[in-house]
Parts: C-alpha cells; sequence; structure tokens
C-alpha cells in the first residue's frame, strides 16, 4: 500500500463553546480525488481553513509525506506543497492571466531585479497548453474570460507552485456544463500526474464521476472513508445526515389548475425574440439552460429589478404594471434570487428585520411607528414553522449556515403574501437535507394555490421536480417539454443548440 | 440518539445566546463605559471638573458636535458619508442673518430660513447621489461643501453679521434652570431620532441599505427615495447646529463651521458606528460626541494645549476603532 501524502488524525477545534471539529481522521494518497461530503456546518470549511494554516487546531496531528508538521500560515501550507481553490476565487481581474498566475511570485531578472515579463508569459503559455487552453490566453485580462477559464487560472497558480496537493472547495457550483466537463477533464489529468485533489462536492453524480475515496463528516465527526466505486450514494446521504432521506425529491402531483402567470411578447432586450409563457396553477415549471442563457436576466426584468425592452405580464388574467421591485411585490411576485449572500440577505444584521424586510408595512400600527414585537412573533413563527437553526432571532445571518440563510430567504418572501414565487438556483450550495425542505416548500406553496416557477442549473433536480421544463438558450426560449417527454439529453440539446 | 442530539443542540444555543448578550453589552456600552471612567479620571485630576457649572459647560460645548454628528449617523448608516455639514452651517446662518437682520424679517421666518437652506443643500446631496448616480457621497458632498462654503462668502462679501434678534439668541444662549436650552433640543431630537431609526419604516430601511443596499432594493425598498432623505436630514441638522451657533457667539460668519464635518464623523465612530454601514445608534452617537467634549474640557482645566489636545483626540479616534475592531474579529471567529 502507498503511504499516505497526507494524513490527518484526531483534529478538534473549537470556537468559544462552539465544538465545530470533534474528532476528524482522513488521509489522502498521492494521485487521488479525496471527497469531503457533508452538510453545511459539518466542519468542512474549519477542516479545510486549518489545513490551509487559516485556522490553528486545538488538538490533533498532520502528517505530510510521513512528517509530522505544524501549518500555522497560509504561507506554510503553500511551501509544503498545499494549495486551496476557494469557491469565491482569488483573482484580479483587471491584470492579465500571466500576472495572476505570477501574483507574489513573480520571476525577475537576475541583474536589475526587474520583472522576467518575456519569461513568465513562456511559462504561463506552457501552464495553459497543459491545461488544454489557448496559449494567447497569457496575456488577456483575466476579466475578460469566463469564470471556468478564471478558475483554471487558480490552478495554474497552484500549478506554479508545484503543489502536491489542491483543494476544491465546490469548483463545479457556479460553472456551465460546458465549464464543468472541463474541469473534470483537468482534474483526471492532475490526478494522472500524480496530484493529489480534496474535492469538496454536494453533487452527488459528480462525486461518483471524480473521487476515488469519499469521507464523510457529520457534525464535527469524520464517520466514514469509503471507496467511491464500491459504495452507493444513498449510504453516503445515510451517513453524512445519519438516518435515510426517504427520498432526494419529494415530488407531489397536483391538478393542473388555470392559467395564473403569464408573459405576453416579453422581451428582455431588444435584440431578442419576445418571449410568451403561461404558468398554470398546480404545476411547477422549471427553467432549464446553460450559465448565460438569460434565465436569470429574464426573472430579473419579470421582477423590474433591471429595466426590459417591452411586453406584458399577466397574473390571474390582468396585466400588472411592473417598473421596479416594489410594483413586483405589490402585485404579488416573490423572486428568491440566486445569490443569498449579496442579493438577498442583511448578513450584519438579526433575522427579524430579514424576515419582515420585504413586507415592512405589514407591522406598522396606526400611529405608522413599526411594532417591534411583532416583527419578532413574526421571525420566531418562521423559524419554528421551518425549523430554522440555531433558533435564535437575535443572531445575525450570517452566523447561520447556507441551508438556513436560504431558508431565511423563503420566509422573507413568504411573509409578503406573493403568489407567485420564482425561485434562482434555491438549492445552490446548501446541503441535501435542507434541499428536500426546500422542495418539499415548493410542493407546499403549489399545493396552497401558488405559482411556482425554478431556475436551476442542476439538471436532475429539474426533472425531479418540476412538472414542466422550459430550456432558455442565448434569451429566447428553444424548447417547452411536459415532464414526461423530458430527458436529460432533449434538454442539453435544446440549451446548445445553435451555439 | 436523536432526542439527546436535538438536547446538546439546545444547550449549545443557550451558551451561544448568553455569551452573545455579554458581548452585546460590552458592544453596545463599551463607548459608555469609557466615558464613565475618563469622567471619574478627571474628577480625581482636576477639582473644578465635577461642578454644575462645569458639566453645564460640556453640555453646551457639546451641542453643535452633537446636531451635526447625529445627522451624520445617518449617512454613515447607508455606508455614505457627508462632507458638507460644516459648509452647509455656515451657508444657513449667513442667509439667516441676511433675512433677520440685514433685511430686518421676523425671527421665526429666520429660523425656518436657516433650516430650509441647510436641509436643501442636503436634498441637493441626496439628489446629486441618487439621480445624477455619483459614485459615491464622498464626491457629491465634497462637491456640495465647497459650493455651499463658497456661497456663505459671497452672500456678504466675507464679512460677519452680528445682532440677531433675541428670539434667535434665545436656543443657543438661554438656560432652563441649569440647563442650556440648546441640550434640551438636542436630547428631545435625539430623542426623535431614535424613534425613528428604530421605529419607523424609513429608520429600518437606512440600516438595510446599509447592510446590504441590493438586498434592500430587491425586497422593494426605495432606496434612492430613502438616500435623499438621509442626507436631507443630514443637512437640516446642520441648518440646526448653526441657529445653536449663532445664539451662542451672536454672529455668523462664513468661515463658520470649517472642519466640523470631521469631528462629527469622529463623534460617530467613537460612538460605534461601522463605516461600513448598518451597524450604529442615536445613544452611541451622543456618547461619541460627549466623549470628544469632556476630552476638550478636561484637557483645558489641565491646561493642556490645543494642539496637544488635537493629537490626543486624534489618538482616542484611532483607539475607539482598532477596539471595535478587536471585538468584532473576536466574534466573527465564535461564530
Amino acid at each position: 500500500m502507498t503511504k499516505p501524502l497526507l494524513e490527518v488524525k484526531e483534529i478538534y477545534k473549537s470556537f468559544a463553546n462552539n465544538h465545530v471539529l470533534k474528532g476528524v481522521n482522513f488521509n489522502v494518497l498521492p494521485g487521488e480525488v479525496h471527497v469531503l461530503l457533508g452538510e453545511n456546518g459539518a466542519g468542512k470549511s474549519t477542516l479545510i481553513k486549518i489545513l490551509t494554516g487559516a485556522y490553528s487546531m486545538d488538538k490533533g496531528t498532520i502528517h505530510w509525506e510521513g512528517q509530522a508538521v505544524k501549518i500555522h500560515t497560509p504561507i506554510e501550507a503553500m511551501e509544503l506543497g498545499i494549495a486551496t481553490i476557494y469557491q469565491e476565487l482569488n483573482v484580479i481581474k483587471e491584470l492579465t492571466v500571466y500576472e495572476n498566475i505570477f501574483l507574489g511570485r513573480e520571476v525577475k531578472n537576475s541583474k536589475m531585479g526587474l520583472l522576467n515579463r518575456k519569461q513568465m508569459i513562456e511559462k504561463a503559455q506552457d501552464l495553459l497548453i497543459r491545461l488544454g487552453q489557448n496559449p494567447k490566453l497569457a496575456t488577456v485580462p483575466l476579466g475578460q474570460l469566463g469564470l471556468g477559464q478564471q478558475q483554471l487560472v487558480e490552478i495554474a497558480k497552484a500549478l506554479i507552485l508545484e503543489a502536491k496537493l489542491i483543494i476544491m472547495d465546490e469548483p463545479t457550483s457556479c460553472l456551465s456544463g460546458r465549464e464543468v466537463e472541463q474541469l473534470y477533464k483537468i482534474v483526471d489529468q492532475l490526478r494522472e500526474e500524480g496530484i493529489s485533489i480534496i474535492f469538496i462536492s454536494h453533487r452527488l453524480e459528480e462525486i461518483q464521476r471524480l473521487g476515488d475515496r469519499i469521507t464523510i463528516l457529520r457534525d464535527g465527526y469524520s464517520v466514514e472513508t469509503l471507496p467511491v466505486s464500491e459504495t452507493k450514494p444513498d449510504e453516503w446521504i445515510e451517513l453524512m445526515v445519519g438516518r435515510s432521506l426517504e427520498e432526494k425529491f419529494p415530488k407531489k402531483q397536483f391538478e393542473r389548475g388555470d392559467v395564473g402567470f403569464s408573459l405576453k411578447g416579453f422581451t428582455v432586450e431588444a435584440s431578442h425574440a419576445p418571449i410568451d409563457l403561461d404558468v398554470h396553477y398546480g404545476e411547477i415549471v422549471g427553467l432549464s439552460g446553460l450559465v448565460g442563457a438569460g434565465r436569470t436576466e429574464l426573472a430579473r426584468a419579470i421582477f423590474g429589478a433591471d429595466k426590459r425592452a417591452g411586453g406584458k405580464i399577466v397574473i390571474d388574467g390582468k396585466e400588472v404594471k411592473i417598473t421596479n421591485p416594489r410594483q413586483a411585490i405589490d402585485a404579488g411576485i416573490a423572486f428568491i434570487t440566486e445569490d443569498r449572500k449579496s442579493e438577498g440577505l442583511l448578513l450584519d444584521l438579526p433575522l427579524d428585520i430579514n424576515v419582515c424586510l420585504a413586507n415592512m408595512k405589514k407591522f406598522a400600527g396606526r400611529t405608522k411607528l413599526l411594532n417591534l414585537n411583532k416583527m419578532k412573533e413574526q421571525a420566531k413563527r418562521y423559524v419554528k414553522e421551518m425549523q430554522i437553526r440555531p433558533n435564535n432571532i437575535e443572531l445575525n445571518a450570517r452566523n447561520f449556515s447556507g441551508g438556513n440563510q436560504q431558508k431565511v430567504v423563503i420566509a422573507k418572501w413568504l411573509c409578503t403574501n406573493a403568489k407567485v414565487f420564482i425561485f434562482d438556483e434555491p438549492t445552490r450550495g446548501i446541503d441535501v437535507g435542507a434541499k428536500v425542505e426546500v422542495y418539499r416548500l415548493m410542493n407546499k406553496l403549489v399545493e396552497e394555490g401558488k405559482i411556482v416557477i425554478m431556475i436551476s442549473s442542476d439538471l436532475p433536480e429539474i426533472l425531479g421536480m418540476c412538472d414542466r421544463v422550459i430550456v432558455m438558450n442565448t434569451g429566447r426560449i428553444t424548447a417547452d417539454l411536459p415532464i414526461a417527454q423530458a430527458t436529460q439529453e432533449q434538454v442539453m440539446k435544446a440549451a446548445t443548440i445553435g451555439l | 440518539m436523536e432526542k439527546v442530539t436535538q438536547l446538546l443542540g439546545e444547550v449549545n444555543v443557550e451558551e451561544h445566546k448568553q455569551e452573545k448578550n455579554y458581548k452585546n453589552l460590552l458592544g453596545k456600552f463599551g463607548s459608555l463605559f469609557a466615558l464613565i471612567i475618563l469622567m471619574i479620571v478627571l474628577t480625581f485630576l482636576s477639582d473644578k471638573f465635577l461642578t454644575v457649572t462645569n458639566l453645564m459647560n460640556i453640555a453646551r460645548q457639546s451641542t453643535i458636535n452633537a446636531l451635526l454628528a447625529l445627522g451624520m449617523l445617518l449617512p454613515i448608516l447607508t455606508a455614505g458619508i457627508d462632507l458638507s455639514v460644516g459648509s452647509i452651517l455656515a451657508v444657513s446662518i449667513m442667509v439667516m442673518g441676511v433675512v433677520s437682520v440685514t433685511m430686518g424679517m421676523h425671527p421665526i421666518l429666520g429660523i425656518l430660513v436657516c433650516l430650509l437652506v441647510g436641509a436643501g443643500f442636503g436634498l441637493l446631496n441626496g439628489v446629486l447621489l441618487t439621480k445624477l448616480r455619483l459614485p459615491h457621497p464622498f464626491i457629491s458632498t465634497l462637491g456640495t461643501m465647497n459650493i455651499a462654503r463658497g456661497l456663505a462668502l459671497i452672500i456678504t462679501g466675507a464679512a460677519p453679521i452680528a445682532g440677531f434678534p433675541y428670539m434667535i439668541q434665545y436656543f443657543g444662549s438661554e438656560y432652563v434652570g441649569p440647563i442650556p436650552v440648546s441640550f434640551v433640543v438636542v436630547l428631545v431630537i435625539y430623542f426623535i431620532f431614535h424613534i425613528f431609526l428604530t421605529r419607523s419604516q424609513t429608520g429600518r430601511y437606512i440600516y438595510a441599505i446599509g447592510g446590504n443596499k441590493e438586498a434592500a432594493r430587491l425586497s422593494g425598498i426605495n432606496v434612492d427615495r430613502v438616500l435623499i432623505i438621509v442626507y436631507t436630514l443630514s443637512g437640516l441638522m446642520a441648518g440646526l447646529a448653526g441657529l445653536m451657533m449663532v445664539g451662542r457667539v451672536n454672529s455668523a460668519f462664513p468661515l463658520a463651521g470649517s472642519g466640523y464635518e470631521l469631528d462629527a464623523i469622529a463623534a460617530v465612530i467613537i460612538g460605534g458606528a461601522s463605516f461600513f454601514g448598518g451597524v450604529g445608534t442615536v445613544w452611541g452617537t451622543l456618547v461619541g460626541v460627549l466623549i470628544i467634549a469632556v476630552l476638550r474640557n478636561g484637557l483645558n482645566l489641565l491646561n493642556v494645549s490645543a494642539d496637544l489636545q488635537m493629537a490626543v483626540i486624534g489618538v482616542v479616534i484611532i483607539v475607539a476603532v482598532f477596539v471595535d475592531v478587536l471585538r468584532q474579529r473576536r466574534s466573527k471567529a465564535s461564530s
């Protein structure tokens, strides 16, 4: 048996009274893709931060190539050969690709101490070729590249360091289908070159596609390490949540009713073909497509967050005038935005204002003064109903895990008594347990006679939860498929046609 | 098993809550403790400090900065800034001087004009920021700071105006018993602002915008309208501060209030507001104002030169914010 590159034993870490890691053990072999799986709050991020020297551990040992090591700072981690690619990329968009790759370790001329650009560009070009990219990109400003290529620049940075272990934290969560494929290939290639990868992901298919072994974390413990190919995702989930989930997609069928929401001749940008869309009561409509297909743009235009070029919005047979979010909310539309941190939450304010924000006038009394107790009661009610944890409305939104933050955002919109719910990537970056809760909530909304539209790049989720799939491609609708006829291939074809 | 973990979870939450409360307490009253300690120390260092006359003196001296800082709190809560308040103060009192002294109109009209000019310049700040979409209030208010100062000088050709009617002087010079009227005005206005910020929709929106402007907009808040209100109120407070100043010195001069915006910003920050918006209270700001006023007064009593006073206040600003940074770092690490 080969000797592990990294071996982690009995790691403990607490913040004040909050015990985040309570004994984590696992090891990474050379040239292995090792998956870490766990619910939000299971301790993955803390573990990663310990491995990269951002946090110090309270107890435990780390062995690197058989030697006991202590990692105090990110620089020490880099010197060992540990590189990390975070979800939020660490790149400078104004600088060129090669400048980004060499940031902080620029090559200098031996005599004058000035930058040796020629050598840096050449090395960058070699790296780009190694990663299957056009070498000409080396001198292009990074901001002009797509997210997928920006991420490759981060990988190139790791390779320049001659990293032996690359930690990737949900690297595919923001990528489009094609970019994801490209990343998979590169991960395969790195593995063949003998580089180890710690891969964090919530996407089960991708774990099956890429992973060699998987370590499951729960409540700060490492529950078990399993070979990926010999086990099934159901087993992982059971270990991860500590119980078995009956269903990944708890889809409920309801009778299809009248049309409740329509777009007529709706154009986001003048150059796009107009969109016509009818959504019925009793159905969940999924909007599928590649990143950049214009789904979020469409939702924002419906909601009045951005100006639209033309067209009508009709709710229950009546045209509604929407030019800003306030009018949209008054018309009964809720928009659960894709990025809950930058568009959904007031991270440094407590839950009560977060929950009541979109419908504050509900809490204003006759004197126009807000009834703060009523706001708190409302927040408490949602915390209880939606099982938001920890159940303390005095805490700021920042202190909640991703899944619980998403519940807070949804609570905000439930509080507006909206009739039409547009969810934009509602389960991105949240764990399997929280996902199921979001799905159940959608069922409940449909049951209560609301219109539900879900934008999602997660195709299994669309196929698992929707009654109808609308596929968008460069701003227009290229397919409208009843779920019985929708297959992965058909949707992908419509999403990529003509591209 | 499930039940046990549930119980454990609840216990954790309780502990978390208690600790949070303790921290909140320090966060909320940290600057108040600092003020009290400062006053105790000064009581020992100078026997003139803890006398009714001196304390009322401090109250009177703090009123102008108290009003400017209260106005400043609002832009800072929205992650903005208002550099123009000192200049707005000057132009407001110069216009009031022309109306009520040069033209001899009714003092009530003069007071109204003073407040209106202040609010008007504030409105201009708000409109420049939201309608012209200038990138940051630092820029729009830097512009109006110069415009207002220029106008204040132009109005009388840089000459001061003296001899205001009693009714105008009343607010800045008279006492109710031992308490200066101006300080009573400050307390009343602070109370109104406290209710406004904590209990009105617009008040809560101010915090929401400072916390996350985009999330606020997508929650249906008319961000532009709220920002215009914020800057208008800041200007209005500058006008009111001007009225207090005229009472105190019985004249209006075009260079009045130069650099006062910086004292106001200092008070707001010492009072615990965050420069990044969303965090800060009216009472914290009042404590910030009083810390600066007590410090100035104490250093005067101890015969410390004005130059050194300036340096000391600089150190206090840095220490106050550094303590806050430490506190936040700790609370972030524990979450």
